[in-house]
């Protein structure tokens, strides 16, 4: 552990498959994500993202290829070493997934009572701290049904940094939220991550957002990386299917067309 | 022909994977146990929601199907002048078959479909995946308690079904019908056996509730979670639960009856 906390590198992604079924979703995936950094995972929807950060997380296995969250290859972890290192990273899901039967302070503080034995006096102070940090804190007593989408995140990230995480994983956190909440989220990403020396993995399809905050940014396409680099890097590549993408132009290596018979055919050509 | 038989080996084939599945969860299940009882206070609120409140649909099927029964016997019972066999008749089709019976189908519905409805959900919205990524296995954390608070709850309510129908049947038997209440009771105490009948009837109920919690809570682990997966993993726990208990039924009634 001690020469591995030397490593630059905190997640290493080494030919990485995975196949759903006979779908193929990563096709040999090399990844570097630098300690201390905000790395974006991007690429259109269905492409793999979020079963990158299940991979990560460990929830999903790989078909080849090896993970490696701070040297440690986490799809041969057994479950007692999965859930230590598990300890160590927060995740933010899409929805929050807040649990609905608990408070907002109950939320936050559960991995506290789960996997510590401070008292329960303790356990309010640092729950208060967390709530303050995303602005919460008066909101404490609330139920998840009361919060709004963006709150609830919210809610989520405190509850991901309850336990001082090495790395946290963010899916998709602004998809469907007010331009507000969007900089809220935005400027909580990057300020946690630098306060709190983080490192953070965000899944988004959201160019300008992620490109404001991001350190890195990694483009998804059909299985395979098709850029990796800092933002800048990526408005300058000259990938057709990067421009496509960053610059959101309907046509190109990405078809507007769903596969297809000749338009011609379907429309003149014999019935079927 | 050979379409036909393709269907049939995929329906066997996930019929079996299904299974496993299930018996591997089972597993997971009982070895969380330990746990679940380190958490005693999610036990309580288990038994709270699962036992407590499904004691109103028992109670009033259990008086409605007692005062049935009491008026049915009574109108064949009297024809032959054995009307003081009320007691005993309409308590051991209670106590052996009815009430285990009838309480584990009414327990599916009103607590097996909430159970999965409420694991299913928590499903869909990642709460089961978030609770894991939070290094908490949710097997120990959401569904071992909820299993011992079906596996505790459902014996008895079976019980109260069974008393309660026993009342429903005094109060149509004496009260309506003029049946006499020494006899009623008397003949009861006579002829209804404590291990034979009683014992046999809670061993029933025991592995009702074992089943039906296990159906239960598998289906809600097991749903895909999507709003129409739910709700057919809901219906599924309903029916399967069904089928399973007159099935075990049969078979635990001709271990139990079947020789004398």
């Amino acid at each position: 552990m001690a020469n591995a906390s030397k490593d630059e590198v905190l997640v290493r992604i080494r030919g990485l498959h995975f196949s759903h079924g006979p779908r193929v979703i990563l096709d040999g995936i090399d990844v570097d994500i630098r300690r201390g950094s905000v790395a974006t995972i991007m690429g259109p929807s269905g492409t793999g993202k979020t079963t990158l950060l299940r991979l990560i997380g460990g929830q999903l296995k790989p078909d080849a290829g090896t993970v490696e969250v701070d040297g440690q290859n986490v799809a041969s972890l057994s479950r007692g070493e999965l859930f230590q290192l598990r300890k160590r990273m927060g995740m933010m899901f899409q929805t929050g997934a807040l649990f609905t039967d608990l408070t907002v302070f109950d939320n936050v503080a559960f991995p506290l009572r789960e996997h510590t034995d401070l008292p329960e006096s303790m356990i309010r102070d640092l729950v208060i701290i967390k709530l303050n940090a995303v602005g919460l804190r008066g909101a404490r007593d609330l139920m998840p049904s009361e919060l709004s989408g963006g709150m609830a995140r919210r809610v989520a990230l405190a509850r991901a940094i309850s336990l001082d995480p090495m790395m946290i994983m963010y899916d998709e956190p602004f998809t469907g939220q007010d331009p507000i909440t969007v900089g809220v989220i935005m400027q909580l990403i990057r300020r946690l991550n630098d306060n709190m020396g983080l490192t953070s993995v965000i899944v988004s399809h959201d160019v300008a957002e992620v490109s404001a905050i991001s350190d890195q940014i990694c483009l998804l396409s059909g299985g395979k990386v098709v850029a990796d680099g800092s933002p800048r890097d990526l408005r300058e590549s000259q990938s057709a299917w990067a421009k496509q993408f960053l610059n959101a132009e309907p046509d190109g290596p990405v078809p507007f067309h769903y596969p297809a018979k000749d338009y011609r055919d379907d429309l003149f050509g014999e019935r079927d | 022909m050979d379409q036909w038989l393709q269907a049939l080996g995929k329906g066997g084939l996930s019929f079996f994977e299904r299974l496993g599945r299930g018996n591997v969860f089972l597993l997971r299940t009982l070895t969380g146990l330990p746990s679940a009882m380190g958490h005693f206070r999610l036990v309580i609120q288990q038994l709270h929601s699962v036992g407590v409140l499904s004691i109103q649909i028992i109670g009033v099927s259990g008086l409605t199907v007692g005062m049935v029964l009491g008026l049915q016997m009574y109108n064949t019972l009297v024809d032959f002048g054995a009307e003081d066999s009320l007691g005993p008749v309409v308590a051991l089709s209670l106590v052996r078959e009815l009430g285990p019976v009838l309480a584990a189908l009414l327990f599916a519905g009103r607590a097996g479909s909430a159970l999965t409805a409420e694991i299913g959900l928590m499903k869909a919205t990642e709460q089961l995946s978030g609770m894991e990524m939070m290094a908490v296995d949710p097997i120990k954390r959401v569904i071992a308690p909820r299993f011992v608070a079906g596996f505790i709850s459902m014996p008895l309510l079976a019980a109260i079904f069974s008393a309660v129908g026993i009342l429903g049947s005094y109060f149509v038997g004496i009260g309506l019908l003029g049946v006499d209440s020494g006899a009623f009771w008397s003949q009861m105490q006579s002829k209804v056996d404590l291990m034979e009948d009683v014992v046999n009837g809670v061993i029933k109920s025991v592995v009702f509730g074992f089943v039906a919690t296990w159906i239960a809570v598998f289906e809600g682990y097991d749903a895909v979670p999507t709003t129409e997966g739910v709700s057919r993993a809901t219906t599924r726990t309903v029916v399967h639960t069904a089928f399973a208990v007159l099935g075990l039924d049969f078979v635990l009634t001709a271990m139990m009856f079947g020789e004398d």
